[in-house]
């Protein structure tokens, strides 16, 4: 077999690996409960026969590897559990799986996202590669000054000064993004545009630094000294020399700041009421219902896993030196 | 072949720099005349924010939890930046929240350095099996992300004080233990190490005199981004609300507060700006402690760029 | 050498001052200095570390690297004033009529396009040719130079093909075009000595076929030697002299010429001694599955030096980890005064450390940047002889005396120390302990020829006053010839031969010892011709 895809198929083998640590370690959250919480859940009204029906449903009086084991099979058919809310005392179960709340809410984070990353990812690099090219420049060191001082911002600082300009003073774009699955395509973006421009502002910053950082250490490389010295003009020589061999460090640099982008979602959503997987998850860590903490968590470690997964591989398909052996 | 009269060659003047002889304190100096105005303008911020950590009680005019009658008062005499929601004196609370919110960022910094550098110290010297545990449990807990795996345990373990230390303490402590291992295996075969093998010095001798001397100046860079972080995400922790708990004091849980307020931007401007009060001390904290760590980069090895 | 010699001026460079950034402040690199070349002349440019060659040598295309200016001075090429035009003029000379050759080709060449396509690059984007003559025209340069499969190499990626190789595609490279000036940068530099031969005599000769002109930059004058019709010699960015080939070699005018090889005006005799300090015997050493040492066997008498010579890879490094314990032997004993001491480090005593030390290659990193001399010195004298306090500082300023260094240096951090300086530090550490054993390996590689032979000396007079015995390890013949009493040649870890210098060499050689010692250059400008005549 080509040692591409030995390569390739040992990165994915690592990575189904370190998925399956990951669900361990966020399966285990319920081991750690304290022993009481079946009434923090149930309120302490409820009965021995209530408290022993719920302590059932989740499988107390089974060891916990089968636990894990049969929890890990819901989850890959799909199923994540049910919810702690929507209990009570009384018996009477209005809880809801943890898969229908997620859903709709995944699909709108998964819009901020993507919106937020086609303005992101293009603007960044653009950017890091001019800074890159014309460094030490007064438009290169404003640059640097700028992004220093908007990385040092926590996102909801950035977020509630657009709020103050843009949706206050000024009333351009709403300060409420509270869109429902009725919100037609258009008016959508209208709505996504404070919490999407925040998220680009957070992430074009540190995006831009690290293309910056990745392009000036490759220029830096002997063979585009050489390249110069046999006269390929400036626009050839980042095209022919310098972009093959740029592949995997500016995948890692874009999968590194989607996967932060992903979290930063969590605040920019609560900031701008977004009903989004990120606030979900932390109306569930206030209510502690755990059930949908770990669909959430697991959704976002996957999310990390997957992207970082993905950098890897493309460094690999563009290395030579794998894709070419001896 | 010709012969050699050089005779009187000495090693003294073989070098063509001559090196002047300085003490740390004058080195220092000649440092802190060159840094630029970003790292002035930081060090200077750095040095007020402690200053009003430090004596909050005498600077506050009001205590930290005192109820005033009027929530969501305007800014007046009385009260500098008015009051919250249920009438505590914003000003108090903003003093009262460098306290808070930069001694715990400080002391969840200290315990991921602690425990961070002590297991990277150990995976460097005793290398082998101790190394291969060690960093493949810092891999997990590297593949799900900070924020989110401290939301798991918040939600399991509640949300106080001592827990949100454990917890963010413990989870970065993953990077200073990368850190402190890859900075440590770098020291550890150079050949002066090598040398005091080769002598039979003890292996506390390796590590305090050989090895630990050369990986506290970039541990100390570190030190500042890394309680950068650690600042950030605990401030966004408190205000997502599971967090710093009320009714301590704390700038993250007071944007969320008092975030209401900010629509009445037409009606009255200084009130609308309330909330950002605190999440701007948040920012210049670290913008100022990102300036002098990059001055302090530079300096210290010439060229490197960021990350 | 070249008869058909065109006295057409080509380049002239005159009165250069170039400046470099660095800390915050601008230093001189090139002080002035003016330099005229022929159409097909080939001038060397040799100088020591810090001389300013390989700048000066870029400064003939017109090019600084990035952190450098050129602050007086004009390079004329063909006529055109290279520093005044704009740089995408310049850039029509280069890789056309002018062309460069770097140090590391594995680092010049582009890890993402096979060879070819780079070889020809700036010939087909000159339109001098089209794609297949040049693919075509490379090829028989690829044979010309003597490569394997030259008409296949070029389809190969860089690291397909070993540096030797590389080295001298990247001669086709700088061919391509037919340029009338190439800059060769320290070619042979980072090559062993067998492959140097090989790459030199390529090069020489598509330089005298397409009657190319040629800067050749080198520290080493007796490679400069074989390529060059003059020889200028730098020395701190200004030039000391320059002359024809053979006159510059006969009768240097300059002092600062004539300590360039001065290392070689050492010659220890050598002393036949019976007595045996320490010993190998059928050491074989693993890394992992891969046989460093296969059964070596080699002797140290008391108080002399014995070489160990080698290329790159050869193991003779390994032997210094194996008499030292930080690397265990399958099989085999080392012994000292008759004693096999314990194959592992710690199940040494303190008694059997302290009797045998090592200095290494790199000063620099042999010394903790955070400790002061009396630290690096002072700690072994400690650890072994137990002495403290006032003591402790007595001895370590007779240690600093007897390197020729007095005690203003003690409370310096190696970095205030220059490269000689540090190099004599280390040696003071090892002395410390008041070992019998001293283990040398490449003490002498990184360090400048004057230094150099400042170094051989104190270690030649400390071994006389303390009665040492040394072990040292080098690839450099010269420095071989200078310092040994006995000699071992390594190859792909075992031991071609070993004896008495005379012995070793004087002929008969084994075939290793022969194409090894044949193949260092000497200072005679003919050596090269009338090697390639006898192996041919």
């Amino acid at each position: 077999m080509h040692p591409v895809f030995l390569t390739i198929l040992k990165r994915l083998g690592l990575g189904v690996l370190t998925l399956l640590v990951v669900s361990m370690v966020i399966f285990s959250a319920v081991e750690m409960l304290p022993g009481d919480f079946t009434e923090a859940v149930l309120g302490q009204r409820a009965t021995v026969e209530t408290v022993a029906a719920f302590r059932k449903e989740l499988g107390l009086d089974q060891p916990a590897i089968l636990r894990y084991l049969d929890w890990l099979g819901s989850v890959c058919t799909g199923d994540l559990g049910t919810s702690f809310s929507g209990r009570d005392a009384s018996g009477i179960d209005r809880s809801r799986p943890v898969t229908e709340l997620i859903a709709p809410r995944l699909t709108n984070t998964l819009f901020l996202a993507t919106f937020t990353a086609i303005i992101a990812v293009p603007l960044s690099l653009i950017l890091g590669l001019l800074t890159a090219l014309y460094r030490n420049t007064i438009f290169d060191r404003s640059t640097n000054i700028t992004t220093l001082t908007a990385i040092s911002f926590p996102e909801f600082f950035v977020a509630y000064t657009l709020i103050l300009f843009l949706a206050s003073l000024f009333q351009i774009f709403p300060s409420l993004s509270n869109v429902d699955e009725n919100t037609l395509f258009f008016e959508r973006v209208y709505m996504t545009a404070l919490p999407a421009i925040t998220l680009t502002l957070v992430t074009v910053a540190h995006m831009l630094r690290m293309t910056r950082a990745a392009i000036i250490n490759l220029l830096a490389s002997s063979y585009i000294e050489m390249a110069t010295l046999k006269g390929t003009t400036k626009l050839n020589i980042i095209l022919r020399h310098a972009l093959p061999n740029a592949w995997a460090p500016i995948a890692t640099v874009v999968a590194f700041n989607l996967a932060y982008m992903v979290v930063g979602v969590v605040v920019v959503e609560v900031v701008f009421v977004y009903p989004g997987i990120g606030q979900l998850m932390v109306d569930a860590v206030t209510s502690r219902d755990i059930p949908v903490v770990q669909g959430c968590a697991l959704i976002f470690a996957c999310t990390y896993i997957f992207l970082n997964l993905t950098a890897d591989i493309i460094g690999i398909v563009t290395n030579p030196r794998l894709l070419h052996p001896r | 072949m010709p012969k050699s009269n050089i005779t009187n060659y000495s090693a003294k003047i073989e070098s063509a720099l001559v090196y002047t002889r300085r003490s740390r304190f004058e080195r220092f100096w000649i440092e802190l005349r060159k840094a630029p105005l970003t790292a002035w303008i930081g060090m200077i911020t750095v040095s007020l924010y402690i200053f009003v950590a430090l004596f909050a009680p005498f600077i506050a005019p009001y205590g930290e939890a005192e109820v005033f009658p009027v929530p969501y008062d305007v800014w007046s005499d009385k009260h500098i930046f008015g009051t919250d929601q249920i009438g505590r004196d914003i000003y108090t609370r903003l003093i009262y929240g460098a306290r808070n919110t930069i001694g715990i960022a400080v002391a969840t910094t200290f315990l991921a350095f602690l425990i961070g550098g002590f297991l990277g110290l150990l995976a460097t010297i005793l290398r082998g099996w101790v190394d291969q545990i060690l960093s493949r449990l810092v891999d997990v807990l590297m593949a799900i992300p900070g924020l989110i795996f401290s939301l798991v345990l918040l939600s399991v373990f509640g949300s106080t004080i001592t827990s949100l230390i454990i917890i963010i303490g413990t989870l970065e402590s993953t990077r200073i233990f990368r850190l402190t291992r890859s900075v440590g295996l770098n020291v550890v075969v150079m050949e002066f190490v090598e040398a005091a093998q080769l002598r039979g010095e003890s292996l506390r001798w390796i590590i305090t005199k050989e090895i630990l001397p050369n990986i506290v100046p970039p541990l100390a860079a570190e030190f500042g981004l890394r309680f950068c972080f650690i600042f950030l995400l605990i401030s966004s922790l408190s205000f997502l609300g599971v967090g710093i708990q009320p009714p301590t004091a704390d700038w993250g849980s007071m944007v969320r507060e008092n975030a209401s307020l900010i629509q009445f931007a037409k009606f009255d401007i200084f009130v609308a700006i309330t909330p950002l009060l605190p999440a701007a001390s948040i920012a210049i904290l670290t913008v100022a402690v990102n300036f002098i760590v990059d001055w302090f980069l530079h300096t210290s090895s010439g060229l490197k760029d960021e990350k | 050498m070249r008869n058909k010699k065109n006295n057409k001026v080509l380049l002239e460079m005159k009165d250069i001052k170039i400046e470099g950034f660095a800390d915050e402040k601008w230093h001189k690199i090139i002080k002035g200095i003016s330099l005229t070349l022929s159409r097909g002349q080939v001038m060397g440019l040799i100088g020591e570390s810090g001389a300013g060659k390989s700048t000066l040598g870029l400064a003939a295309m017109g090019f600084t690297r990035p952190g450098c200016k050129f602050t007086g001075g004009k390079v004329v090429f063909d006529g055109k004033n290279l520093t005044d035009m704009p740089e995408n003029q310049r850039r029509e000379y280069w890789g056309t009529r002018i062309t460069y050759i770097a140090q590391s080709a594995a680092a010049a060449f582009n890890p993402a396009h096979q060879l070819i396509h780079q070889v020809i690059e700036s010939t087909v984007r000159s339109k001098q040719k089209n794609k297949r003559d040049a693919q075509n025209d490379a090829v028989s340069l690829f044979e010309s130079l003597q490569l394997p499969n030259s008409s296949e190499i070029g389809n190969r990626f860089p690291h397909q093909v070993s540096g030797g190789q590389l080295q001298r595609v990247m001669t086709a490279m700088a061919m391509s075009p037919r340029p009338d000036l190439i800059v060769f940068d320290e070619p042979t530099t980072a090559l062993d000595v067998t492959t140097q031969v090989e790459v030199l005599a390529a090069m020489r000769e598509v330089v005298k076929t397409f009657n190319t002109a040629a800067i050749y930059i080198t520290h080493d004058l007796s490679v400069v030697a074989q390529m060059a019709d003059t020889i200028k010699v730098l020395r701190f960015g200004e030039e000391i002299e320059e002359a024809e080939t053979r006159k510059m070699l006969k009768s240097p005018k300059q002092e600062y010429t004539k300590t360039l090889w001065s290392v070689r005006s050492i010659q220890k005799p050598e002393i036949k001694s019976k007595n045996i300090i320490l010993e190998m015997s059928g050491i074989d050493a693993f890394y992992g599955n891969f046989h460093v040492l296969k059964n070596v066997n080699i002797k140290l008498s008391y108080g002399r030096t014995l070489a160990i010579v080698g290329e790159s890879g050869s193991g003779k490094s390994t032997m210094a980890r194996v008499i030292t314990g930080l690397l265990a032997p399958r099989n085999g004993s080392v012994k000292f005064k008759d004693k096999v001491l314990p194959a592992k480090l710690k199940n040494r005593t303190k008694d059997q450390l302290q009797k045998i030390q090592m200095i290494y290659q790199m000063a620099d990193v042999a010394m903790n940047p955070k400790q002061t001399v009396f630290d690096i010195i002072g700690r072994p004298a400690s650890f072994f002889t137990g002495i403290t306090g006032k003591k402790l500082e007595n001895r370590v300023i007779e240690l600093l005396n007897q390197i020729d260094l007095d005690e203003s240096f003690i409370d310096r951090y190696p970095s205030e120390l220059s490269g000689g300086q540090k190099q004599r530090v280390c040696i003071a550490r090892a002395l410390a302990a008041k070992p019998e054993v001293i283990i040398c390996d490449e003490v002498t590689s990184a360090l400048d020829q004057i230094v150099q032979e400042g170094i051989l000396k104190l270690l030649l007079r400390l071994q006389n006053d303390l009665n040492l015995s040394y072990i040292f390890i080098t690839h450099d013949i010269a420095t071989v010839k200078a310092i040994s009493d006995e000699v071992v040649v390594m190859n792909e870890g075992e031991v071609v031969e070993q004896g008495l210098k005379s012995k070793i060499f004087s002929p008969p050689h084994p075939d290793y010892t022969k194409l090894l010692l044949s193949s260092v250059p000497e200072m005679d400008p003919d050596w090269l011709t009338n090697l390639l005549k006898k192996r041919a």
